[in-house]
């Protein structure tokens, strides 16, 4: 039989397959179209917006203080950073001071939140490498973090504790020295998770050169927070656009050198490791005296207030059912969440509720770059990057 | 940095120029936009390399109803600039996916979000609402409540949609008024 050249030359197609949208690997509600040649990923076309729910309208029929818990639930590991932001940024349009101790304890439930994101971040990333046990012990360590959210708002996770003008109520007795023990404890938990890991040859075969992110890269896609550092630029918003005590608080910013998985990895280990230093300043130097603003316009009087003044009762019932209410301006406030630059564009037109409330998510802008960053890698380093992107859909999607 | 930006406004193709809370607006002409974050990204005393995010804004009941919004951050001189521009309901704005890379995204959400058209956009898709989704729910004339509902039908074995019917009345209570 005689072979014709042409009959020998196979058709080759790219396949093409559906990533989630419910997939473990995935982080949520992920679905992702990759263009597969063999197992190398040529394209990937990231489907967001399965986890919509509408916060930025919603927000727009609620008054400012109604608005707040909704900024628990966009990153759901990181609350009471966004809290912060949108605290932030309403006390910038209404002019609000905060009281010094308020400042302190913010700082202290950001840096502790931010232990809480990168414990999951690291856990869960190494969950998807295949490491379980590193996540088991992290957990273990989020659930005394998140008993520390309980003793101070009565909730585990969406807390609602800061508020414009202050935070919700003062710490409770005691609270102070249980994270003073908790985080002695916990910088050895750290240190076991990077026994587990630094070294380990699986993790580091699995991380190193995966995900490369040269510097100019990460500017040109606007990313922020560790994406931004792991690729080599010292950016923090707590160095450049100092907020509450940050300005006075010494820690360092871990930058890394050759913006792969790998060195994304170590700048969250040592981030915790500065949130523990920051925490530890805070305890030593937080002063008493009051936890929110005297202004009755923004913040309800205190409870005894309430019990002996008609004024107060009068404010309080005011601030509860109609709201606080902001004159004219808009603000963009940025704060620096654990996973990157979180923004809150505030615009408010002298009413109680805000007129828009554009949220930018650190997520938005590194799960754009997917495709660029997952282009040419294998198809089980796409989970290695959406890992080390630390996406959460509850922000990405709003 | 600040006398830099006062210097060159000269050069710049805008309309105005503000500063509200040490935050630095510039509002420009639709059409200019290109470039003038051309400008502000490429002159060596602005290097706004960054954009941060791109907003919409529907301001309802004037004849310039949409305003996009660009937060621009320079990591060199350690600055933010807002870069704003108004537009009607049938004039499109070009796009600056050419200047940045990841606008592509937050205009996708824009359209998305409030139907304002961008020119020259690589993929305009819809990306946060649901497929085969109509009308744009951030304007200010959609209902909070949207026009359909989903469910799970029994009997077809499939989501079926169906429009809203609510019980009540959506109610907005207006406290213009002291009680």
């Amino acid at each position: 039989m005689l072979l014709k050249k042409k009959s020998l030359i196979k058709e080759l197609k790219n396949f093409t397959i559906n990533f989630g949208p419910q997939h473990p690997a995935a982080h949520g509600v992920l679905r992702l179209i990759l263009e597969l040649e063999g197992e190398v990923v040529t394209k990937a076309d990231p489907h967001i917006g399965l986890l919509h729910r509408g916060t930025e309208k919603l927000i727009e029929y609620k008054t400012y203080i109604q608005a707040l818990p909704y900024f628990d639930r966009l990153d759901y590991v990181s609350m009471m950073c966004q809290e912060h932001t949108y605290s932030l940024a309403v006390e910038k349009l209404g002019g609000i001071k905060v009281p010094l101790r308020a400042q302190f304890i913010r700082v202290l439930y950001a840096e502790l939140t931010r232990i809480l994101n990168h414990l999951l971040a690291v856990a869960c990333h190494a969950m998807d490498v295949g490491a379980l046990t590193p996540a088991m012990w992290a957990f273990e360590e989020r659930e005394k973090l998140m008993e520390f959210y309980e003793r101070v708002s009565g909730a585990r996770m969406h807390a609602a504790y800061i508020r414009p003008g202050g935070v919700y109520s003062d710490l409770p007795l005691g609270l102070l020295d249980d994270i003073f023990l908790f985080i002695n404890q916990f910088s050895l938990r750290i240190d076991e998770m990077e026994e587990m890991l630094t070294s380990n040859r699986i993790w580091k075969e699995r991380l190193v050169d995966i995900g490369i992110v040269s510097a100019s890269r990460a500017i040109e896609w606007g990313f922020s927070g560790v994406m931004l550092r792991g690729s080599g630029i010292p950016w923090d918003i707590r160095k450049s656009e100092p907020y509450e005590i940050y300005g006075s608080t010494e820690f360092l910013i871990p930058v890394g050198n050759n913006g792969d998985c790998y060195d994304r990895y170590l700048i969250r280990i040592e981030e915790m490791r500065q949130s523990i230093n920051i925490i530890s300043q805070c305890i030593k130097s937080i002063p008493e005296g009051p936890i929110k603003t005297y202004n009755s316009k923004f913040v309800s009087p205190s409870r005894s207030e309430l019990k002996n003044s008609m004024e107060s009762v009068i404010h309080h019932f005011k601030l509860y059912s109609e709201g606080m209410i902001l004159p004219f301006g808009e603000t963009y406030t940025a704060t620096e969440a654990p996973k990157g630059e979180f923004g809150v564009y505030l615009i408010s037109n002298n009413t109680e509720k805000p007129y828009r409330c554009k949220i930018k998510a650190p997520g938005f802008a590194n799960l754009q770059a997917l495709n660029d960053m997952t282009k040419g890698h294998m198809i089980a380093d796409v989970v290695t990057i959406i890992g080390t992107q630390d996406i959460v859909f509850g922000e990405i999607d709003r | 940095m600040k006398k830099t930006f006062i210097e060159l406004t000269s050069i710049l193709p805008t309309i105005a120029i503000q500063q509200i809370r040490n935050e630095n607006i510039i509002i420009c002409n639709s059409k200019n936009i290109v470039l003038l974050l051309k400008i502000l990204k490429q002159h060596i005393n602005y290097q706004y390399k960054i954009l941060t995010a791109i907003s919409g804004v529907d301001l309802l009941g004037r004849s310039y109803r949409f305003s996009v919004v660009y937060e621009l951050l320079s990591l060199t001189f350690n600055s933010r600039i807002r870069v704003k521009l108004f537009v009607d309901e049938i004039t499109s704005v070009l796009s600056v996916v050419s200047l940045y890379i990841n606008a592509n995204w937050w205009e996708r959400e824009i359209w998305d979000l409030y139907g304002i058209y961008f020119e020259n956009h690589p993929d305009l898709r819809r990306i946060l609402t649901d497929y085969g989704f109509e009308g744009h729910p951030m304007r200010k004339d959609f209902p909070l409540s949207g026009h359909v509902e989903v469910r799970y039908d029994e009997s077809k074995k499939r989501v079926v949609t169906e429009t809203v019917e609510l019980a009540q009345e959506f109610r907005s209570f207006s406290l213009e008024t002291p009680w």
